[in-house]
């Protein structure tokens, strides 16, 4: 399968892509890691005019803590935030994701910010980076504009990048002290599309009830979903086992999974509800002392 | 329009016309007669196509020729030097780490980056590394147990050459 003919252009910097994307008038797409991307054109479900090449841009690799922040530039892959040592200690719920996304090597060369812009509700990071309540940067001719990720994720593949923007990065909070996440996910296989996966981001108080929580929904609707009601209720509780019954029955009832290969909708919710729960657990049990 | 890009394959500089549409993998295979990597299921899926870009496992059926333009591709041709298997190939052998050998190149290569990033990897640790290449053979007993003889025999070198 060889995709429809393109043209192809690798600039050095993201004025340079913004201007390409400008001129294609509607008919260009940045290509980062190409995870999705290369596959979508390959069975021609994407045919664009122009591919514009970012993985030359230095500037987009940026990843590192700032101003209470993780940059996560538009070119930081999987396999790198798998990777960091500075993640594995002080963002458990980014780590356990980046350790599920697809398989290994795809892992090597798919970005976060690539798996973002594609807005696939089955994808990992929307539902984990929604519980982090991340931001998005986006960058366009006028220049950066920064959103919820929740409010970048409009629909199915649709998110609200403008024809000319580019998620140039992704900002997560950096956790205050007493917290937690974790990502829980149902896969049939690795490399699969998850049949139901949860990620959970917490802060406690110093005694012990809920301060902050985020609950994010993978496969669980048309675009990955923040368990609103979920999060309301646990709010000010103490976490035990009750709270988090009763948080994760709320976020089940909240999912809209539709049914498919992987599951039916009634097996898919009741999915949402274990793991719900199973994040909440280990999401506190991630807290240091 | 074609786009003049150049590599260096297993060494060897190429320098090569591509159009931008050419997955890595058919300018390997058909510009450069290097057939030992194989396209399984051209969907990103089973990793028989993985080859080394800069060090870097990669499904070559997923990045475009003109995407390694001033990169160094490595493929399972490289692997034996002067007519010796490298010590992965020599483990496969020993092992039974094959049955048809179509998934074979891509578990070399894969096996080779993890081996390269993790000289000791746990038993689990190959498993998780090699989750992303399908042997539909069933032989992944022998292919786990093939790289674990590899690292070992290769750490076992490393420390007899200090």
């Amino acid at each position: 399968m060889i995709p429809a003919a393109f043209e192809y252009a690798a600039p050095k910097t993201v004025a340079e892509a913004i201007a390409l994307l400008r001129g294609a008038d509607s008919g260009g797409k940045i290509l980062a890691g190409g995870q999705s991307l290369v596959p979508m054109m390959r069975f021609r479900l994407a045919a664009p005019n122009l591919l514009i090449d970012i993985t030359r841009i230095p500037e987009l690799r940026i990843f590192k803590e700032e101003s209470g922040y993780l940059r996560i530039g538009a070119m930081v892959t999987h396999g790198e935030l798998e990777r960091s040592a500075m993640v594995g200690e002080r963002y458990p719920l980014l780590a356990s994701t980046a350790r599920v996304v697809a398989d290994p090597i795809v892992r090597e060369r798919g970005t976060i910010c690539g798996s973002l812009v594609h807005a696939d509700p089955a994808g990992d990071w929307g539902a984990a980076l929604i519980a982090a309540r991340a931001q998005a940067v986006v960058t366009g001719p006028a220049g950066e504009r920064t959103m919820p990720l929740d409010d970048f994720l409009v629909d199915t593949f649709t998110t609200a990048l403008g024809e000319d923007e580019i998620l140039t990065e992704v900002r997560v909070p950096t956790p205050p002290a007493l917290s937690g996440g974790n990502y829980q996910k149902i896969e049939r296989k690795v490399g699969d599309f998850a049949t139901a996966a949860v990620g959970v981001q917490l802060t406690l108080s110093e005694q012990g009830a809920v301060e902050a929580v985020g609950i994010g929904l993978c496969a669980a609707g048309p675009v990955s979903l923040r368990a609103t009601a979920a999060e309301g209720m646990l709010i000010g509780k103490v976490l035990d086992d009750a709270s988090i019954t009763a948080a994760a029955a709320a976020a089940a009832t909240q999912a809209e999974p539709t049914a498919d290969t992987r599951g039916a909708i009634d097996y898919k919710r009741d999915m949402v509800r274990v793991l719900t729960s199973r994040a909440l657990h280990a999401a506190r049990a991630a807290i240091r002392a | 329009m074609s786009h003049h890009i150049e590599i260096t394959v297993n060494g060897t500089h190429q320098a090569l016309d591509v159009e931008p549409r050419l997955p890595l993998v058919f300018a390997l295979r058909e510009m450069l007669d290097l057939t030992g990597t194989h396209v399984g299921c051209d969907t990103t899926s089973c990793g028989a196509c993985t080859v080394l870009v800069d060090g870097t496992p990669v499904k070559s059926c997923t990045m475009f020729a003109v995407q390694a333009d001033g990169c160094s591709v490595e493929t399972v041709e490289g692997l034996a030097a002067g007519g010796e298997l490298h010590p992965l190939q020599k483990a496969f052998w020993e092992n039974h780490g094959l049955q048809c050998g179509f998934c074979t190149p891509g578990m070399l290569m894969t096996a080779k980056a993890l081996l390269a990033r993790n000289p000791r990897p746990s038993e689990v640790e190959i498993r998780r590394g090699i989750s992303g290449n399908l042997c539909r053979c069933t032989g992944y007993q022998n292919i786990v147990k093939a790289i674990q003889q590899a690292a070992a025999e290769q750490s076992t070198a490393a420390a007899a050459g200090d």
